[in-house]
């Protein structure tokens, strides 16, 4: 059996370090070691495979209680790829976020915000043939955390993705155009390289909207790609 | 064209996703030796958390509809991880090699900007000597952060030291 293709090393400056003295969450879970080099196996080129009729898809996150979320409701909506540009079909994108108010249904969240009783903040989609989702929600509120005095993050929408192998599983955030906060959240400011961390701030899209309904907004993902077939020996 | 989207830190509200039965991988009736694997997660100054979220995948037992190889489980209140599976088989490693059996983890946790994957192997296992990845790693004592040991009937357990003395080794995959 031919040795499977191993996925690309990172483009330097485009991940952020675990170390991050900005983030002060970093300081006592970051690593000191360094991880320990190992070519890809079968165990990292392959990963598991979710499907829409297993896995109920939640599409609308405004709909999720008696009557519709408070918000603002938009579409995000965009297309999953590798690095060489190749559409990633039939894989799941999970989403969270907080409500309108900047508040998560969590027991943990202890932010003086409401919670909306019709708003829980969970997703599911599945991208289609050609890597495309879309997921009607609302858009989430900023909220204060503890990394020092009267810190906010800034606007953003947690997503999870897979993709084809263990070693393209994916979890990042979205952010919004426009935001000042983004000009002071360590977390989104963590990646070194601007143009990386600006693609994780999603367009304003016309398109995307559902006229006299809810705003567009496109967030496009990139997951890791397939390195060159080694040469046989 | 463009790298990879940058990873951001899970934070602590993902349980807004979580399904607990996903911590049992033998839910669509899988049928095989049924193992749980478990373990304590715990930071630099020794505390265990509650709010991380720790996947496996296994390539062994093949993926099937009634195996999907994949789990979640989130940490409770003591720090615990729990997933009920299949006790995985030798694979295939690079070249001629076999891979003693194992399970690969994924560990996700508000503070850490990407997830950190590691492996779960099991003490007894005659390829455990030979396993490529665990020859890799010179330190005994570090290697052995990667082997689970029996914890009563079909349970394994495998802390998880994300920093400091006795650190898990994380692969760089």
């Amino acid at each position: 059996m031919p040795d499977p293709v191993p996925f690309r090393p990172a483009v330097a400056g485009t991940q952020p370090p675990l170390d991050l003295p900005t983030y002060l969450g970093t300081r006592r879970r970051r690593p000191n070691l360094p991880p320990h080099p190992m070519p890809h196996t079968v165990t990292e080129t392959t990963g598991p495979v979710f499907t829409a009729e297993r896995f109920a898809p939640m599409a609308d996150m405004t709909r999720q209680g008696k009557e519709g979320a408070m918000g603002e409701r938009i579409v995000v909506a965009g297309r999953v790829t590798d690095e060489d540009g190749r559409a990633v079909p039939h894989t799941m994108v999970e989403i969270w976020q907080a409500n309108a108010a900047g508040r998560y249904d969590h027991a943990a969240d202890q932010h003086d915000a409401p919670i909306d009783p019709n708003f829980h903040g969970a997703g599911r989609v599945f991208t289609d043939e050609d890597g495309r989702y879309s997921v009607l929600t609302i858009r989430p509120g900023a909220y204060p955390w503890p990394n020092g005095p009267n810190s906010w993050r800034a606007t953003h929408i947690h997503f999870s993705l897979f993709g084809p192998a263990f070693a393209t599983r994916l979890v990042t955030q979205m952010f919004f155009p426009g935001d000042p906060l983004l000009a002071l959240d360590p977390i989104f400011l963590g990646v070194p390289d601007a143009r990386a961390r600006d693609r994780l701030i999603a367009g304003f899209d016309p398109e995307i909207a559902v006229p006299d309904w809810a705003l567009g907004y496109r967030f496009d993902i990139v997951l890791r790609g397939r390195g060159a077939t080694p040469v046989e020996n | 064209m463009p790298a990879a989207t940058a990873s951001q830190t899970i934070g602590p509200y993902w349980h807004l996703l979580e399904d607990p039965s996903w911590a049992d991988l033998t839910r669509f009736g899988a049928e095989g030796e049924r193992i749980e694997l478990t373990g304590i997660v715990t930071d630099g100054d020794g505390l265990a958390f509650p709010d991380a979220c720790i996947e496996i995948w296994q390539s062994s037992p093949d993926m099937s509809d009634r195996f999907p190889g994949f789990g979640r489980s989130g940490t409770d209140r003591d720090g615990r991880f729990r997933f009920v599976t299949l006790k995985p088989a030798p694979v295939p490693g690079r070249g001629n090699a076999r891979q003693a059996p194992h399970i690969a983890i994924w560990v996700l946790a508000r503070g850490l900007m990407r997830g950190l994957a590691t492996r779960a192997y099991f003490a007894g296992e005659k390829l455990n000597e030979t396993d490529p990845l665990l020859a890799s790693i010179e330190d005994k004592a570090r290697r052995d952060t990667l082997i689970a040991h029996p914890e009563g009937q079909g349970v394994w357990r495998l802390d998880i030291r994300l920093q400091g003395e006795g650190e898990t080794v994380f692969l760089d995959v």
